[in-house]
């Protein structure tokens, strides 16, 4: 590891000093390629994001790739119903590592308005990991800027090796997840319990 | 486009086959078998999640099932569980794109079940803000309709540069940039300030410039006028038939207008014509749309000019714990993708007993079939966009 | 602009065996419907399409009335012993009695009809199952207007009412494999209300009820289980 000021002053001598890691991220972080996949209110705000007023491309992200299989990121962007909870895990299995997931709005973190339909999914983080939320109802888009700038920081502090390494560079990490089936009443299971447990409530 | 539309939607049915109204069956060209797709429900043209089962004899369509319920968030169910008012910030979610229609939709209907007044000031903000979605529905729509064509990029980005000044104007008068809960029953929530209408004068002087732009931009365009010239035809006996409202109506020829038949609001007050459509087709839907935007500012103009003193709403409406009188009643206003109702049924109590949404944009998809039976395959994509649906309101 | 009391009137005269009733809606909306015998359903359609030019029906619903305990008062005479004066005497009583039956319940299918060619509307009409279990049939509409051919689905879907000569009757909005009606009043939801954080009222008894029934349940199955795992896919 380099020490920051001498690193400092290197570059003022010219001199370019980096670590693979840091080149790496730094490659990863500024050309996430999201997936083009609107579910419902929270993508029409997405839309926006893309357009020249919010200006998405500012941050590398303006490639919307329609097959999962180009895709970095996944925007969930709306209510997440039972009917479509499948297709989504299953489009998150069919992404390349490395992979993240931004759950856009209360619908897509807890069900949100809709949390008491009886189609509605409570939650997508009950079958897929997220790694950014944003509350809202739909957020602005200026939330999902600051969503993409989080999610930035954390791809810049994850390390190559050792503990909490990406889930690509680590040969025992999960890939698929198990996609639920929808069954006669509720889909089965109704949720994964290695990606999600229920937090206890304190009251 | 003239008024020469023949009115075939009018003649009598008694001398007609009684499947008339079905979608027509057409074999496949020789005895290859027939190849099932599934577009969707993530498909880049699909406008959020629906799915299409297309059968392809090659790349001619044979069979098209339309496939719902991936965006179905019970509304129906959730609104029998809460008050009236409370269904209001629901209403918004319907259909997204255009929350202050369906607002006022809910607001009508619930105003017909209690029989309550609106004072003039708050049906005039209604109306500016009717017309305010409806351009950048249309707007958003025509945008969407070319991306799907290829075009992607610039005329979606026209369409949101006039969107986002007028979601600035929204945020401004409700709070919210697309879920405005504003309306409420007899009347609106808060009032519009004159700093507010002279902005809002000011967006609205520069709209026509806008149409003129796209008009420009869009109208003439070679390719476009090819692949939707002749392109998903629509007759319109079996619009009026199978249920079909709004631009989509208006576009198979039919002179049927909410706005006008009904009057709700102050609507017979403004001058402003019903566009009409001569060859029922794609390119007829999005030439509607377009001159629709210019009626839709002419209404503004005089709405703005007109617009009276007084309060937003009325001083004896009730707004919330109300019970109203059991009965049944059914609002509807002119939504800009058509017929948008409200049907409530109340025994008394705080809650509707039920309440269900008749939204346009299902509605609309019946002939979904009917239209892309016959065509290529890309073309589906175009036929799927001029009809212009939001999913929210589809699956609701 | 037709009254109810005309197209009744009108409908008599063409088919007499309709079977027409008026249904009064004491709303201020004054949106009164007919109910039609499900048997003469799709003649009384045909007619209303083709002679009164109602070409255009908007909106289909399903309504559920779910059986229900009507109490009732009833005036009773009966004989009651009295004794008045030391002397017992036999006097007959007239006396209030409240009395409870189970009204039967139904489903119901509403239709609002416009005519796009006289601008006119809406004609409100109902029709009504037998019962809410066994006998759900109604005949289709879909033949006469193409338009109830999504709705009838959806309230079949919803409600279970099926339509007789409906042409393509599948769920429209919940998965082939789904076995309940959610649109009834009885529906009951399945329990996955795990984690409700700032819950209240209803919300906050259903969490309460779902982790009570998942901490039983799997205090059964597995009970040297941590008791900070409470609710995980228990729910099912």
């Amino acid at each position: 590891m380099v020490d920051e000021g001498l690193k400092i002053e290197l570059g003022k001598q010219g001199v370019f000093v980096t670590t693979i890691e840091e080149l790496y991220n730094w490659g990863r972080r500024s050309s996430i390629w999201p997936m083009q996949f609107g579910l419902a209110c929270c993508a029409i705000e997405m839309i926006a994001t893309t357009m020249a007023r919010y200006d998405i491309a500012r941050f590398g992200a303006e490639v919307f790739r329609p097959s999962p299989r180009q895709a970095d990121m996944m925007i969930i962007s709306g209510t997440v119903t039972k009917r479509m909870a499948p297709q989504v895990v299953r489009l998150y299995n069919q992404m390349a590592e490395p992979k993240y997931v931004i759950a856009m709005g209360a619908c897509a973190i807890s069900g949100g308005p809709f949390k008491q339909g009886y189609n509605v999914l409570k939650g997508i983080d009950r079958y897929i990991p997220v790694d950014v939320h944003i509350p809202g109802c739909p957020p602005r888009p200026e939330a999902l800027l600051q969503a993409f700038m989080t999610l930035q920081k954390k791809i810049d502090g994850q390390h190559l090796t050792g503990e909490g390494r990406p889930r690509h560079l680590d040969a025992e990490a999960q890939g698929e997840f198990p996609v639920p089936v929808p069954g006669e009443h509720d889909l089965e299971p109704a949720s994964n319990p290695g990606v999600w447990t229920a937090p206890v409530v304190i009251r | 486009m003239t008024a020469t539309h023949k009115l075939v939607a009018f003649e009598s049915d008694k001398t007609r086959p009684d499947d008339w109204n079905r979608p027509q069956v057409i074999e496949p060209d020789g005895d290859a078998e027939l190849l099932e797709v599934a577009m969707g429900p993530h498909h880049p043209s699909t406008h959020g999640v629906f799915r299409m089962d297309v059968a392809l004899d090659g790349e001619r369509v044979i069979r098209l099932k339309p496939v719902f319920g991936y965006l179905h968030r019970n509304h129906e169910k959730i609104a029998e569980g809460i008050s009236y008012l409370g269904s209001m910030p629901f209403t918004d979610r319907l259909d997204y794109v255009c929350p202050l229609t369906n607002n006022w939709a809910y607001a009508l209907a619930v105003e017909k079940l209690t029989g309550q007044a609106v004072p003039e000031r708050a049906e005039y903000l209604r109306v500016i803000l009717g017309e305010l979605t409806r351009v950048q529905n249309h707007a958003s729509s025509i945008g969407f309709l070319i991306q799907e064509m290829g075009a992607s990029g610039t005329p979606l980005m026209y369409a949101f540069r006039e969107r986002e000044k007028i979601l600035d104007l929204f945020e401004e008068l409700t709070g919210a940039r697309m879920m405005c809960n504003y309306m409420r029953f007899g009347g609106c929530r808060v009032d519009a300030t004159a700093g507010w209408l002279a902005a809002t004068r000011k967006v609205v002087e520069g709209l026509p410039g806008f149409t003129e732009e796209i008009e420009r931009l869009l109208c003439s365009n070679e390719i476009l006028m090819a692949r939707t010239q002749g392109v998903g035809i629509l007759r319109p006996d079996l619009a009026v038939n199978a249920g079909v409202t709004g631009p989509m109506l208006r576009a198979s020829g039919v002179n049927y207008d909410i706005r006008k038949v009904d009057g709700y609001g102050v609507y017979n007050r403004f001058n402003f014509r019903v566009p009409l459509g001569d060859h029922w087709d794609v390119y007829d839907r999005f030439m509607i749309r377009l001159l629709e935007m210019r009626e839709s500012i002419k209404i503004l103009e005089q709405a703005l000019k007109d617009i009276p003193a007084g309060p937003v709403m009325d001083s004896k409406a009730k707004i919330r714990g109300f019970r109203p009188k059991p009965g049944e009643a059914y609002g509807r206003i002119e939504s800009p993708k058509g017929e948008l109702g409200f049907y409530l049924i109340s025994d008394g109590g705080p809650n509707p007993y039920r309440y269900r949404v008749r939204p346009p944009s299902l509605m609309n998809l019946t002939v979904l079939e009917d239209m892309a039976i016959g065509q290529n395959v890309a073309d589906v994509v175009l036929i799927f966009g001029s009809v212009d649906i939001v999913l929210g309101e589809v699956d609701r | 602009m037709m009254t109810v009391e005309e197209i009744k009137a009108a409908i008599e005269a063409a088919l007499p065996d309709a079977g027409v009733e008026i249904v009064c809606n004491p709303s201020v909306s004054g949106q009164h419907s007919l109910r039609l015998a499900p048997a003469q359903a799709v003649a009384v359609a045909k007619f209303l399409r083709d002679d009164l030019l109602f070409d255009y029906l908007s909106n289909v619903t399903g309504v559920d009335w779910p059986d229900k305990e009507v109490a009732e008062k009833v005036r009773v005479t009966r004989p009651v012993t009295k004794t008045v004066d030391g002397v017992e005497t036999t006097v007959e009583e007239t006396v209030e009695e409240t009395r409870k039956r189970v009204a039967p319940g139904c489903l119901e299918a509403v239709y609002h009809l416009y005519s796009v060619a006289q601008k006119q509307g809406p004609v409100v009409f109902r029709l009504k199952t037998v019962n809410r279990t066994d006998q759900v049939e109604l005949p289709s509409l879909t033949p006469i207007w193409r338009s109830a051919e999504f709705q009838e689905r959806e309230i079949f879907d919803l409600f279970g009412i099926v339509f007789t000569g409906h042409p393509d009757l599948r769920r429209l909005l919940m998965w082939d494999g789904f076995k309940d009606h959610p649109m009834r009043r009885d529906y009951v939801e399945p329990d996955d209300f795990e984690y409700e954080p700032t819950a209240h009222d209803q919300v906050l008894a259903r969490a309460l009820a779902h982790q009570a029934a998942s901490r039983t349940a799997q205090e059964a199955a597995a009970p040297a289980l941590g008791a900070g795992q409470e609710g995980t896919g228990a729910s099912q």
